[in-house]
């Protein structure tokens, strides 16, 4: 797949899926519920990845369904130490492979390192180690599965968690309507640390999934993608709806997919009409208590955080001044 | 075998762990500043930097993630060593416990320090015995010597395939760490020699990939921790064998059990780290007096040497066990709690009185150690009012 590698991932739609790798890097028989979105997009991202890596996973959803000792649904060497310090794990790998590199150690080609991690792992408590993996300019790609919740312990509320939205500890009651905050943003995050690629993807596009993974592995440096992943277990949806779902959420710019190549935004995949929230929202029974007001609350608040990320993507200007320390000095 | 002739040189310990750490060649360091440890850091920090030792130095974010990172890096097959204290020791508890279940030998130098609160960033043993059940093998130095020796002989130990886990040395932070003592060095020949370069067990590679920490069911659980249980009492072998060959080589002879003028001691005292040189000139000063006292000083902490230390107690009828931590409302202070254990079985046993001393660097002088002595023996011969007690609180 060499031939579609870097920088070619806004041709994704002149591509069919018989084009696409039949490797399987996670292999079927692992335990994740029926219909899951994060599933499929491991999978996916998996094969866009290749043979020569190495995989840190945090834990969560993803690697509790995935190795139970003795299995394993895992091809790639992979690693799982602990909840909050995947991006840590990855920074030692890379620094091993650095020296085993340089002392000519390494019998094949340098393997990429990627880090995985559930929206937990990443915007709460491993927003430290993934921070310090960023400013350090470790030579990963770090993934977040963002199912908008901690699902694997039993739905509770997360920073990841959408506004509105039911969990067990943010539930709706007499004096609440679900989840109070709005969703924090990751990838301002990333984008903040002047790293070289950060994106959105989604398992709903996989042609766009699997070429920016493609990108960011091949991106020297850190990078940064966050795939949103729909759990119908703790969305409260239909099993048969995930990649509906995840379709719905960009077409109601809930989920815009896009990347920021050295601070510049480029929106990849451009819905040709913004479909009404609602749309998104009712298949969803995480949504159902949620009454007008909040769902034009939640309209209001997409549309003009959507406006605003369209204005980036054609700033003239990028967010940063990307740091390109010239060779030699 | 005959012994090289060593040039004694004056540096500080802590430069003398970094140096050993260099000799060793370590290939991966990750490590964050805590106060007393960051000496040692600083000085590898400055060889990698002036291309003398060929290390990638990774500058992480906090003690939690120095650990996470030597995991990886120990996973990938690359000899790593870290080092911390205290607080930094406490933050990384969590992934200590991984690193041995993962078996991966990492090496770690502990520059012992008391835990907050109140904050205090002097001497003594709480932060490691804290950690006490983490799975590691768990070394106690008395001086910069040992220091520099068991930093380097631990490389081998950890790595050796029947071992495979972490260790960690622990030396007394600032009474060891930030003072000049003379050492004698080895060039990098014999230590090439004595510690050949790492040879993993398994690593994480995609020629042959495999998935480390995968999670365990109630059915495998146990199974898992009792293999765990028993490599790291398995490593007693090893450990001593390594020692000894260090011992062929450099004149300098290790034991998980030392005893100094124990022979006709009714009283022994037992301790663990540097303040066991204060405790010898003690001992001597007891032993001018005419007075049967003898001291044991516990190097190896883990795997615990029972049948040594039960050698090195036998025909002593009263042990002062000396600790440097507190196990608050609990039976006796880590250390005792153990002496304790390993004499109970025993038909014909010692009384045994714990006193913890030094805590956050209070300092301990030899006739600290007098009165302790003094003290216990009072107590014995009146019937002890309780079994441990905190040496010199004021007020």
């Amino acid at each position: 797949m060499e031939k579609f590698g870097f920088a070619e991932s806004t041709k994704f739609d002149t591509y069919a899926s018989r084009m696409m790798p039949r490797d399987e890097f996670f292999t079927s028989g692992h335990r994740s519920c029926q219909g899951c979105g994060e599933a499929l997009a491991v999978r996916w991202v998996c094969k866009a990845i290749g043979k020569d890596a190495i995989i840190a996973h945090a834990t969560g959803c993803m690697e509790i369904v995935s190795s139970a000792m003795p299995q394993t649904a895992w091809m790639h060497p992979w690693i799982h130490v602990a909840f909050e310090n995947t991006s840590a794990v990855a920074s030692g790998i890379d620094a091993a492979l650095k020296v085993l590199e340089r002392k000519g150690k390494l019998t094949g080609a340098r393997p990429k390192v990627v880090a995985m991690g559930g929206d937990g792992g990443t915007s709460d408590i491993g927003l430290q180690a993934l921070s310090g993996a960023l400013e350090r300019g470790t030579n990963f790609t770090y993934i977040c599965w963002d199912n908008e919740a901690y699902m694997n312990t039993g739905i509770q509320r997360s920073s990841a968690t959408p506004f509105g939205a039911m969990t067990t500890t943010s539930p709706p009651g007499k004096q609440s309507y679900g989840q109070r905050t709005w969703k924090k943003d990751m990838v301002a995050i990333a984008v903040a640390h002047g790293i070289p690629y950060v994106a959105t993807a989604s398992p709903g596009y996989l042609f766009d999934l699997y070429f920016k993974v493609k990108k960011a592995v091949e991106t020297p440096g850190p990078a940064y993608i966050h795939v949103l992943s729909v759990c119908p277990t703790g969305w409260r949806s239909a099993t048969d709806l995930s990649v509906r779902l995840a379709r719905l959420a960009t077409e109601t710019a809930v989920f815009p997919l896009f990347e920021v190549v050295d601070g510049k935004y480029q929106l990849t995949v451009e819905p040709p009409k913004i479909r009404p929230v609602r749309d998104y929202l009712k298949p969803q029974g995480r949504f159902r208590h949620l009454r007008d007001p909040e769902v034009e609350f939640i309209q209001k608040q997409v549309m003009d955080r959507y406006k605003l990320l369209l204005e980036k993507c054609q700033a003239p200007f990028p967010e940063f001044v990307p740091v390109h320390v010239p060779e030699g000095i | 075998m005959a012994v090289p002739e060593q040039k004694r040189i004056g540096m500080e310990v802590s430069i003398a762990v970094s140096h050993a750490v260099q000799l060793a060649r370590a290939e991966a360091i990750a490590a964050y500043p805590i106060t007393p440890q960051t000496h040692i850091v600083e000085h590898l920090s400055s060889v990698v930097a002036n291309g003398e030792l060929d290390a990638e130095f990774v500058t992480v974010e906090s003690e939690h993630s120095a650990m996470s990172a030597s995991i990886g890096s120990a996973a990938t097959g690359v000899r790593t060593y870290t080092a911390t204290s205290s607080q930094g020791l406490a933050l990384m508890n969590e992934i200590l416990f991984i690193a041995s279940a993962m078996r991966l030998p990492i090496v770690m130098t502990v520059a012992n320090r008391a835990l907050s609160g109140p904050l205090s960033i002097w001497n003594d043993h709480s932060d490691i015995m804290a950690a006490r059940d983490i799975g590691w093998v768990q070394i106690f130095v008395e001086n910069g010597q040992e220091a520099f020796d068991h930093t380097i002989m631990s490389f081998k130990i950890a790595e050796d395939h029947r071992v495979l886990l972490p260790i960690a040395v622990n030396l007394d932070g600032f009474i060891l760490s930030h003072v000049v003592e003379a050492h004698e060095l080895l060039d990098q020949e014999t230590v090439d020699k004595f510690l050949p370069p790492l040879v993993p067990y398994h690593k994480l590679d995609p020629a042959k990939p495999v998935t480390m920490g995968a999670f365990a069911m109630p059915e495998l659980f146990t199974e898992v921790k009792m293999a765990h249980q028993v490599a790291l009492n398995n490593s007693y072998g090893p450990i001593l064998e390594i020692w000894q060959e260090w011992g062929d080589l450099t004149g300098r002879h290790y034991k998980p059990v030392e005893t100094y003028r124990t022979e006709g001691a009714k009283t022994v005292i037992l301790i663990m780290g540097s303040l066991a040189e204060v405790a010898e000139t003690a001992v001597d000063a007891m032993r001018e007096q005419g007075l049967p006292v003898g001291l044991v000083k516990l190097r190896l902490w883990r795997p615990f040497p029972f049948e040594d230390l039960r050698n090195a107690l036998a025909g002593a009828e009263l042990v002062i066990v000396c600790d440097r931590a507190l196990s608050l409302g609990g039976a006796a202070s880590p250390v005792m709690a153990e002496v304790r254990s390993t004499m109970y079985p025993l038909p014909k046993k010692p009384r045994i009185l714990g006193y913890t001393i030094g805590l956050g660097g209070r300092d301990t002088q030899p006739e600290d150690f007098e009165k302790v002595v003094q003290h216990a023996q009072a107590e014995v011969k009146q019937g002890p009012s309780q079994e441990y007690y905190i040496y010199g609180v004021r007020g």
